[in-house]
């Protein structure tokens, strides 16, 4: 790449891309075209740069301008102003919402200050689709490594020193792992990437396949060379096309540079890797649904022993990791187990990539050290709740995990320490909710998940948790009573002891977790028939102000259950009993007198009784 | 490995009144086109069971979805029970056994959008077309579905009509969008 004096760095992500990323890259091209800058100024389509709320992302290095919204248009000012004038265009810079000023370079950006990208080391850095450019930052180095100075003994060691866990949720040491697998004698071996992310709200490993794909091909041959595998099968969702696009070239590319394929780099080793697709079957995240939807099967759980590294793929000791857990391998080949080791915490080594989204101002994907605070997360990467809302909680894991709320905000974040406040570290979702969000909704709306998602091989996660959404769902309407409560902790608990697999023991989280933090907000919603956050419209009031009201009969000839009273030319009341809260008196009164209130105002009680 | 089994168009024809060789009864009311097509992506995958989920993947990418005549050609090719090929389908969210609509409008319902008001924007959406979340118009133009996180998750909430991205949909901008198509295919006559 050395040749140009600069580049332009343009993000193709999936984020960027749905805003028109591509017409830029093409606009940008064109100018350079035009301008004659073919041989100075080269422009690249790259990984997702994680700043997902500013896109499309412009870059330009040498000196790491950081172009944010970047429309079409604004390709013939870039080249202008900034390319050949050497003036960076102000108005499309990041401006800082608390000083209020441009910043000029990533560098200087709070979003990016507290980042550390190891996984992430080549998302928005690298063309994904030249093997040349990933090359250039080290590609296939580690698996050279691995594979002429190393034994596989030594490779496993190396793993296993450096304290890598998985990065898919449970967090099981990798180097185990590998290790285990390696033991087993077989004719045939495999190493399974897992790249079925069904968490709703996690795009991390969409974004690593999607901006360096090498990383996750070399560390799968790594893992090969280890275990003694041969082949390797990458199982990826069939919702993400441009991941499976670039993989499907990266492969190729590889196979031509003799980088998989036979005789890797002239060695007697050979690991060829193919493509498995999944059809939208959140379960086949768990390793042994993924094992029977790739032989063609529905993706249901089996019960473990036997462990996939023993009877996996085909019934041969198979190896299934994650893809930021792949990721991950080829860095600490090159740089040792110490360094990555000396990052993190005491249990948690390295870095974490979370997918930060929801109520916050900087949604996108961030990549940090084990042990950082929620509060850093949120407060100083994410700049914050967004419109100035108070902070209520943040929920990681997805359907699996749970809630944190301000009293854990200072808690470092390791897999134990989400797993002691009730929550996971999943594959690293991370929601914010502000005060707007009702807790009991969110329960049932990972309940719904849970529900439609379920493969219904086992009672307690198929007939179990449709009752746990049952009773939300009464709560949430309005009909629960504080058996209900009793009910959902019972159930709750029934089925984290005795579901078949995963998905179905973490099931209740979202409601066991909920109901730790929350209890104030169930029992408002039980007893008083009230939802602070304004959310449960059947908890909601229709009042008619006295003080608006001509009393012009409009709504009461609408409503369709005649809750409306009231004289001529006087105001009307809404009897709360009769009331079905359609909303059509609301829509017809042209005087604003008709409101929602989230109370039951006193002198409606009164009337009603 | 299993044994290279292909079916010729004419012996379906034939099977419409007969029992199959492998003692089902088969009902295949296609077109001789269609069956060589199918044919045609079972011998891609060499007709091996363990490739039924790809090959349900290429023949829904043809057809558009998985008719239970489709998975009838598809069980004989692979040599496996109809039962197996429809339990995989019905299984996972990804296949489709009803067609879907000329503009089929998915609204993510990852958690991301759900707490950006994704609910309400389903809403409209069924609302306005006068269809359930699954099902597709009378005239075949629109159909509606959810899916869960297309990964875009900083423009909340999402909807995608066919491969078009709307970010930061509100309810009161689905009117506009439904009439961006209706308008399309109005002008196009």
């Amino acid at each position: 790449m050395s040749h140009y004096k600069m580049h332009l760095l343009v993000c193709a992500g999936t984020g960027c891309h749905a805003s028109e990323s591509d017409l830029v890259y093409e606009m940008l091209h064109d100018e350079v075209e035009r301008k004659g800058l073919n041989d100075d100024v080269q422009v690249i389509r790259t990984g997702c740069f994680g700043f997902c709320e500013k896109g499309p992302i412009v870059k330009v290095l040498p000196d790491n301008t950081f172009y944010t919204q970047v429309k079409p248009d604004d390709a013939r000012e870039i080249i202008d102003e900034h390319v050949i004038k050497g003036r960076e265009v102000e108005r499309l810079l990041y401006l800082d919402p608390e000083t209020n000023e441009h910043v000029i370079d990533s560098k200087h950006m709070g979003f990016y200050k507290k980042q550390l990208r190891v996984a992430l080391r080549n998302c928005g850095t690298i063309d994904p689709e030249n093997i040349d450019e990933s090359i250039a930052r080290d590609a296939y180095m580690a698996l050279g490594k691995v594979i002429t100075e190393m034994t596989p003994q030594e490779a496993i060691d190396l793993i296993k020193r450096s304290g890598l866990r998985g990065r898919g949720g449970a967090g099981f040491p990798t180097g185990l792992k590998w290790e285990i697998t390696s033991k087993n004698q077989s004719d045939r071996k495999f190493v399974v990437c897992n790249a079925d992310e069904g968490d709703p709200g996690a795009f991390m490993d969409r974004s690593i396949l999607e901006g360096d794909p090498h990383s996750v091909l070399e560390a799968m041959a790594i893992c090969g060379y280890c275990i003694g595998a041969s082949e390797g099968l990458i199982y990826i969702r069939a919702e993400y096309p441009l991941a499976i696009r670039r993989l499907k070239i990266a492969i190729s590319q590889a196979r031509s540079y003799g980088l998989l394929g036979d005789n890797i780099l002239g060695s007697d080793f050979s690991f060829d890797i193919k493509l498995r697709y999944g059809a939208g079957a959140f379960v086949c995240g768990e390793e042994t649904a993924l094992i029977n939807s790739m032989e063609g099967h529905r993706g249901e759980p089996t019960n473990k022993p036997p462990f996939p590294a023993e009877k996996g793929y085909l019934g041969k000791p198979t190896c299934v990791n994650n893809v930021e857990t792949f990721a991950n391998v080829p860095v600490i080949v090159l740089k040792g187990a110490e360094w990555f080791s000396s990052i993190g915490t005491e249990k948690s080594k390295g870095t974490k990539v979370f997918a930060l989204a929801g109520k916050i101002n900087n949604v996108g994907l961030i990549e940090v050290p084990m042990g950082i605070t929620l509060r850093e997360i949120i407060y100083e990467i994410g700049g914050g709740v967004k419109g100035g809302k108070k902070f209520k909680a943040v929920q990681t894991g997805g359907p699996s995990g749970g809630c944190l709320t301000e009293k854990h905000l200072d808690t470092p974040i390791d897999y134990e320490s989400l797993m002691a406040a009730g929550s996971m570290m999943g594959s690293g979702g991370m929601i914010v909710l502000d005060e707007d969000d009702c807790m009991v909704s969110v329960a049932k709306f990972y309940l719904d998940f849970i529900v439609e998602e379920s493969c219904g091989r086992c009672a307690p996660c198929r007939i179990g948790s449709k009752r746990l959404y049952e009773t939300l769902d009464r709560i949430t309407v309005g009909k629960g009573e504080q058996e209900d409560i009793e009910i959902l902790k019972n159930l709750g608990s029934v089925i984290r002891d005795t579901a078949l697999c995963g998905l179905g023991q973490t099931a209740p989280n979202p409601v066991i977790s909920t109901l730790d933090n929350f209890m104030e907000e169930y029992v408002e919603h039980v007893h008083e028939k009230k939802c602070r956050s304004g959310q449960c419209r059947d908890l909601l009031y229709y009042v008619i102000s006295e003080e608006n009201c001509t009393g012009c009969m409009a709504c009461t000839r609408v409503c369709p259950t005649h809750a409306i009273s009231g004289e001529r030319r006087q105001p009307h009341v809404i009897n709360q009993e009769v009331c079905i809260k359609c909303g059509a008196c609301m829509e017809k009164c042209q005087f604003d007198a008709i409101s929602l209130m989230k109370d039951y105002p006193r002198e409606v009680q009164l009337t009603t009784k | 490995m299993s044994k290279k089994i292909t079916i010729s168009p004419e012996a379906f024809e034939y099977m419409e009144k007969v029992t199959g060789t492998d003692g089902v009864e088969v009902r295949v009311n296609l077109p001789k086109k269609i069956i060589e097509q199918i044919n045609e992506i079972c011998d891609s995958f060499d007709n091996d069971p363990g490739e039924l989920i790809n090959v349900l993947h290429e023949a829904q990418n043809q057809f558009g979805y998985l008719s239970a005549e489709v998975q009838d050609v598809v069980a004989h090719n692979l040599h496996i029970p109809v039962a197996q090929v429809y339990g995989v389908v019905t299984f996972y969210s990804y296949f489709s056994m009803i067609p879907k609509g000329e503009y089929p409008i998915s609204i993510c319902m990852g958690t991301a959008c759900y707490v950006r008001g994704a609910e309400r924007v389903l809403e409209e959406f069924t609302k306005e077309l006068g269809i359930k979340v699954g099902e597709t118009t009378p005239d075949g133009r629109f159909s509606i579905n959810c899916l869960r996180c297309v990964g875009a998750c900083g423009l909340a909430p999402v909807v995608l009509v066919g491969e078009k991205v709307y970010g930061r949909v509100s309810p009161d901008g689905v009117k506009q969008i439904i009439d961006e198509y209706k308008k399309a295919d109005g002008g196009s006559c």
